[in-house]
């Protein structure tokens, strides 16, 4: 028997929403962890069904919002205040109040950028290579097919095994998907 | 009851019945993907044009100096501000739809969020333009930034001009992210479905490698409402901020608690009117009326209609603040808006943005296209006449007769205006070739199929 080269995971099709959910708890129930799957279109269930409850942006994005804060009024008091202090329509070196409205803008650019790029990064993009896009099928993953796959890293990742694991869903289609 | 039950109309759907996940994707997705048609380049090749407009303008105001402009003392502030104050209100409606709306789970919001956002982008731009032209020497623009310079000062942050700056560049940069960050999963469409080697190229680059990983969803979801979340504060905040370039300062008409509030209802009223202008062309030509139905028009004409309402209570608190201040300034000034040389602009301003909507109050204007065109049209001017109104009558004549002046518009004046239409359907043409008009990844959480049964949930 010739070995077989290694591969990511093995990649199911399927047609419908409720069909990729069910699979995906079948696979969890079944002890798979190493899973993905691929929707077009955002879904909160297939999220709880994958075990996704919280996630760190909302923390990210808040500390990007206190750093702004502290940056935008440091920046105005310390300009105003302390490297240049000028009179201007005889209001004291340290007008707070002038400066809430800048402090306010600073704190929703870092916050946004801070939800920005800490999405990006935390979801590792950009990404310029990633195995299921070997799979020519997978293009319909942004169009109307909804694809689960279950990686060759999982422990318990048996190749013929978990084929016949995912045959028992009735997929569209079962692809291999080559590194 | 039988009036009653007149009223009780059935809504139109948001999206017409018998759409599917494919459907829809191609549907949208066609129109990037194929042939450009004729219409598109005789629409562009016009806008071009009054972009070259922009750019002869422009050209001479940099060589001849902002004398060419209309503004002098005492009216300093003319054309300049009042468009960049008129484009910069016409981006609010773009952050409404997009965050506002989301927010609160309106979900018609998703058929125009994506090229009201897209509009929200080319206005910003278009408004940016003024204040840094005005500056005399544009090209020094960057002094606005605090930056660490060999003249070693710092800008006045005690300046809403400063406060501008900031509002600008941040409202700019955050619209930016979030129409981008909307952008993302259709771009992966469009890589995974153009049929040129270079439209997958470019549209794979631009989507980053998205593939709608479940996980990936997840935190996208989460930064998608957290960004709503941060730029709905934000958009009050950016026209709050231009009613401070007036409202802080001291000339009669300007000083006044009811700017903040009236100028963002004004903004969002303005935005409204514009995307009602852009959309009802758009949908007939591309034949979108599956995806931007009724429902949507009669909506926008609604909110129309009640920010209308508001701005017409700011003209009246104007008008009141101006008598119970007891100031023989306030009152003048609003004397002569009534009665002064400007008069029939204040009237015109009074008949397009109070009398005109309240045709919006009846079913049948709201669904008869062509009243809803006109409509819009009609509060376009107005908003622009608005602000013409509040900034040249309090400035031509305040606190000194001996120092009363006139102002008008030269060719140039008008000539930066137009040729900023130029530049903002340009752009919005360029949008529509090139990306996805309708945001095709929400369309489909809307579709019956995206349900998810109830023993799974």
């Amino acid at each position: 028997m010739t070995r077989r080269p290694p591969i990511h995971g093995l990649l199911a099709e399927f047609n419908d929403l409720n069909e990729v959910i069910a699979a995906v708890k079948h696979a969890r129930e079944a002890g798979y962890r190493h899973l993905d799957a691929y929707t077009p279109f955002p879904v909160e269930e297939l999220a709880e069904a994958m075990g996704m409850h919280h996630n760190r942006l909302p923390l990210i994005v808040l500390l990007g919002g206190i750093i702004g804060a502290c940056a935008g009024y440091g920046l105005q008091y310390w300009t105003a205040a302390m490297d240049y202090p000028i009179i201007v329509g005889g209001r004291p070196f340290h007008s707070w109040v002038s400066f809430i409205p800048i402090t306010f803008e600073c704190t929703v650019l870092f916050a946004a950028l801070s939800a920005v790029l800490g999405m990006l990064a935390l979801n590792g993009l950009p990404m310029p290579y990633h195995p299921v896009f070997n799979v020519p099928r997978f293009a319909l993953a942004t169009r109307e097919r909804f694809f689960l796959c279950i990686e060759a890293t999982d422990p318990l990742f048996d190749r013929d095994g978990t084929r016949r694991f995912l045959e028992r869903m009735i997929p569209r289609a079962i692809s291999e998907v080559e590194h | 009851m039988s009036e009653s039950s007149q009223t009780h109309r059935v809504l139109p759907p948001v999206i017409k019945p018998g759409h599917t996940f494919q459907s829809v994707t191609d549907k949208i997705s066609a129109v990037v993907l194929t042939r450009t048609p004729i219409g598109w380049f005789i629409g562009f090749g016009i806008s071009f044009s009054l972009l070259m407009l922009f750019l002869v303008a422009v050209t001479y105001l940099v060589t001849k100096g902002i004398g060419i402009w209309g503004v002098n003392i005492p009216v300093g502030w003319g054309f300049d501000i009042v468009n960049f104050v008129w484009w910069i209100g016409i981006g609010h409606a773009g952050t409404l739809i997009s965050a506002i709306l989301l927010l609160l789970r309106q979900e018609w919001r998703t058929s125009i969020n994506r090229f009201a956002e897209a509009m929200t982008l080319f206005a910003v731009a278009c408004a940016g333009m003024f204040p840094i032209l005005h500056l005399g020497r544009p090209w020094l623009f960057y002094w606005l930034f605090p930056y660490p310079n060999t003249m070693g000062v710092w800008p006045n942050f005690r300046s809403p001009l400063m406060w501008d700056v900031f509002a600008v560049s941040t409202y700019a940069t955050v619209s930016l992210m979030f129409w981008f960050v909307g952008l993302i999963p259709d771009l992966a469409t469009l890589r995974d479905r153009s049929p040129s080697r270079i439209g997958r190229a470019i549209y794979g680059i631009l989507a980053m490698g998205w593939r709608g990983s479940a996980s990936h969803w997840h935190r996208y979801e989460t930064a998608y409402l957290l960004l709503a979340g941060l730029s709905t504060p934000l958009v009050v905040s950016v026209h709050t901020i231009v009613s401070f370039d007036f409202s802080v300062g001291v000339i009669p008409g300007w000083h006044a608690t009811i700017f903040p509030p009236y100028f963002v209802a004004g903004a969002i009223y303005a935005g409204f009117a514009m995307v009602m202008t852009l959309a009802i062309p758009l949908r007939k030509f591309y034949g979108l009326e599956d995806f931007v139905t009724m429902r949507h028009l009669d909506n926008m004409a609604r909110v129309m209609l009640a920010t209308g309402l508001v701005v017409a209570y700011g003209y009246m608190m104007e008008a009141f603040t101006a008598w119970y201040s007891g100031s023989p300034y306030e009152e003048y000034m609003i004397l002569n808006r009534f009665h002064g040389p400007y008069a029939p602009m204040y009237w015109a301003l009074i008949f397009c943005n109070v009398f005109t909507p309240q045709f919006l109050w009846f079913a049948r204007v709201r669904s008869n296209i062509a009243a809803l065109f006109a409509i819009s049209m009609v509060v376009n001017v107005g908003m622009w006449l608005e602000r013409y109104i509040i900034i040249v009558t309090s400035l031509h004549r305040d606190f000194l007769p001996s120092s009363w002046g006139m102002y008008s518009g030269t060719i140039w004046d008008w000539s930066t205006f137009i040729g900023t239409m130029g530049l903002f359907l340009t752009l919005l043409f360029l949008f529509i070739r090139f990306l996805p008009m309708i945001s095709i990844f929400e369309m489909r959480t809307l579709l019956p199929e995206a349900e998810v049964k109830e023993d799974l949930a």
